[in-house]
């Protein structure tokens, strides 16, 4: 019988057959803890005995959720987690890197095939590698770093084909967020999801980051796609490993196969405050809005900051909007500075933050106000998730983005490309 | 085990940010601290209204959104003894286990807010005493009671030193 992406990923790593809803131990490749999850991670450790971890190669620490600290607290965890990785000889990227998931592929320690674990639920952003990569929490990342395993229900698969090419003015983002609205938030629970199709053939690795990322905004616990020239030109780029691209089979089983034509599809939004609470933007046009943010681990990589630059560039920001942008890690603020996308962000108007998570997190860099309206290209637009629990997040594109921070209100972004 | 308390109702998607927003748990690792702020951005008076032994009762997705293991951490440390609903996402599920919060999957649409419960979690049942109805459980995955009957992953690898499922 044939397999799926993470049947066969599971299969090599637990040394089985592995068919969906069977329980497997496998063994992983990479794990990854940030500063939200670490400190209680390392608590765990100390719990289950733990002297060092599996292989100090295959685990990095990343402080970019809270970062530079913006607290006493904050700090004393910040300093938990540097010491752990110094005792423990394990890589830390300190404030200014990036964000987890810009960091971790840039690093080189994932290539298709692997199997990644991380303490954010937003791991599964490496799917676009043809990695089988998820989210845990701070036990079972400790549990990772004393053996190097993990315990995994093989899922089931959902399949998304996407047929045809995204039209002018409409980006993955869209894509994306058009699949949660039309499955939910629970749509792919327990489940892995394959992206396959022209429509994401076609796509650059940082659009194609975009989707894999938010495949956990419909639940899932992967969010898969083949390796194909794109993903091997991006790999020779950052990577020195050798690997074996995964298929399914042409035969292997699915929960079920959904089929889009993205022809066309018009830009989309997610309303506060669910992800699957999305809209054509033409329902939402003219919404005022008072803070625009460009960045994350969805849509802070350098394709989204030219994205925007090209539409900010000879005009400025509306004077009631703050423009938040922070790049998603210290290569692409580099590339972004080299290239002078950052400069035309600037002199539109945008604050320009620490490479990581920015505001997205609510702890710091730019939270709203009571009853003030953000659009942002986060993936998360629930209540309180940027620190207030009165204001309203909308999610869009970069593009998006950046006509509305001109404009003030929600805005078509194909009002401004010709 | 066995508990009995109050029903506290709760609806879809209940994410982890609800639970315990991010403004708080980034900055300590002190759980009792952190249980004041449970469910505080869907109902800011909630930690006071729980007595001891009560129950969550949400309804489908409950705990979807981040990894942060601080969400069953702070229901726990709240005093509340399970969580009830009609289907978890798949972090928050595995992360109770792991940190020993029962979580209960059945059918809440026969639970109202303020209901007497008494959830048997051996037995797979749940009694609703208000209604005088029992309410089918579907029972945890085998891995799953094992690691809950070590009393969580710590304990489990403490006692055999990695995974033995």
């Amino acid at each position: 019988m044939g397999q799926t992406i993470i049947e066969k990923i599971l299969s090599k790593h637990s040394g089985l057959t592995a068919k969906a809803n069977d329980i497997v131990v496998a063994q992983v490749d990479f794990i990854m803890g940030q500063d939200g999850t670490s400190p209680l991670a390392i608590r765990a450790f100390e719990n289950m005995d733990g002297k060092e971890v599996f292989d100090p190669q295959k685990v990095a620490l990343v402080i970019d959720h809270s970062s530079p600290s913006p607290n006493d607290g904050v700090s004393a965890l910040h300093k938990l987690m540097r010491e752990f990785a110094r005792s423990k000889g394990v890589h830390l990227y300190d404030i200014g890197e990036g964000v987890c998931h810009q960091v971790v592929p840039e690093s080189g320690k994932v290539s298709p095939g692997s199997l990644v674990i991380g303490a954010d639920s937003h791991t599964c952003t490496y799917g676009a590698l043809n990695a089988f990569s998820t989210g845990v929490g701070s036990t079972d990342l400790a549990g990772g770093l004393v053996s190097g395993k993990m315990w995994f229900k093989v899922p089931e698969t959902i399949k998304f084909v996407c047929r045809g090419k995204l039209p002018r003015g409409v980006y993955s983002k869209d894509l994306i967020l058009y699949l949660i609205g039309n499955v939910t938030a629970d749509g792919a629970t327990y489940k892995a999801t394959e992206f396959t199709g022209e429509a994401i053939s076609c796509l650059s690795m940082d659009a194609r980051f975009t989707i894999s990322n938010m495949a956990i905004e419909m639940g899932a616990k992967a969010g898969l796609m083949e390796a194909d020239d794109t993903t091997f030109t991006w790999l020779d780029r950052f990577s020195d490993t050798e690997f074996e691209p995964v298929k399914a089979d042409l035969d292997a089983t699915y929960a079920e196969i959904k089929e889009f034509d993205v022809s066309d599809l018009e830009p989309q939004i997610a309303r506060p405050h669910t992800v699957d609470n999305v809209c054509p933007i033409s329902e939402v046009v003219g919404t005022p809005i008072n803070q625009a943010v460009l960045g994350t681990c969805t849509n802070g990589r350098l394709e989204d900051l030219r994205a925007a630059a090209s539409i900010l560039k000879n005009r400025k920001v509306h004077p009631d909007v703050r423009f938040v942008v922070a790049p998603a890690s210290k290569l692409i603020y580099l590339e972004a500075m080299q290239d002078g996308t950052l400069q035309t962000l600037i002199e539109a108007g945008a604050a320009v933050v620490t490479p990581g998570c920015g505001p997205c997190v609510g702890t710091h860099n730019g939270v709203p106000s009571d009853g003030e309206n953000v659009i942002s290209t986060a993936n998360r637009n629930f209540k309180g998730r940027m620190g207030n629990s009165k204001a309203f997040i909308y999610l869009g594109s970069p593009v998006t983005v950046a006509a509305s921070a001109i404009t003030g209100k929600i805005t078509d972004p194909r009002d401004f490309i010709k | 085990m066995k508990f009995e308390g109050n029903t506290h109702k709760f609806g879809n998607d209940v994410n982890t940010d609800y639970i315990i927003a991010g403004r708080y748990k980034f900055k300590t690792l002190d759980m009792k601290e952190l249980a004041k702020h449970v469910m505080e951005d869907l109902d800011p008076d909630f930690y006071h209204k729980i007595n001891a032994g009560d129950f969550i009762v949400g309804g489908s997705n409950f705990g979807c959104g981040s990894s942060r293991e601080q969400a069953p951490l702070a229901i726990k440390h709240a005093d509340i003894s399970a969580v009830l609903a009609k289907s978890f996402a798949r972090i928050f599920y595995r992360n109770a286990i792991n940190t020993g919060l029962p979580v209960v999957e059945c059918d809440t649409d026969l639970i109202d807010a303020g209901d007497e419960l008494e959830v048997d979690l051996a037995g797979g049942n749940v009694i609703n005493k208000t209604k005088g109805q029992t309410i089918p459980a579907k029972p945890l995955p085998p891995v799953m009671i094992k690691i809950l009957n070590d009393g969580g992953l710590a304990p489990h690898f403490k006692k055999y030193g990695g995974f033995n499922l």
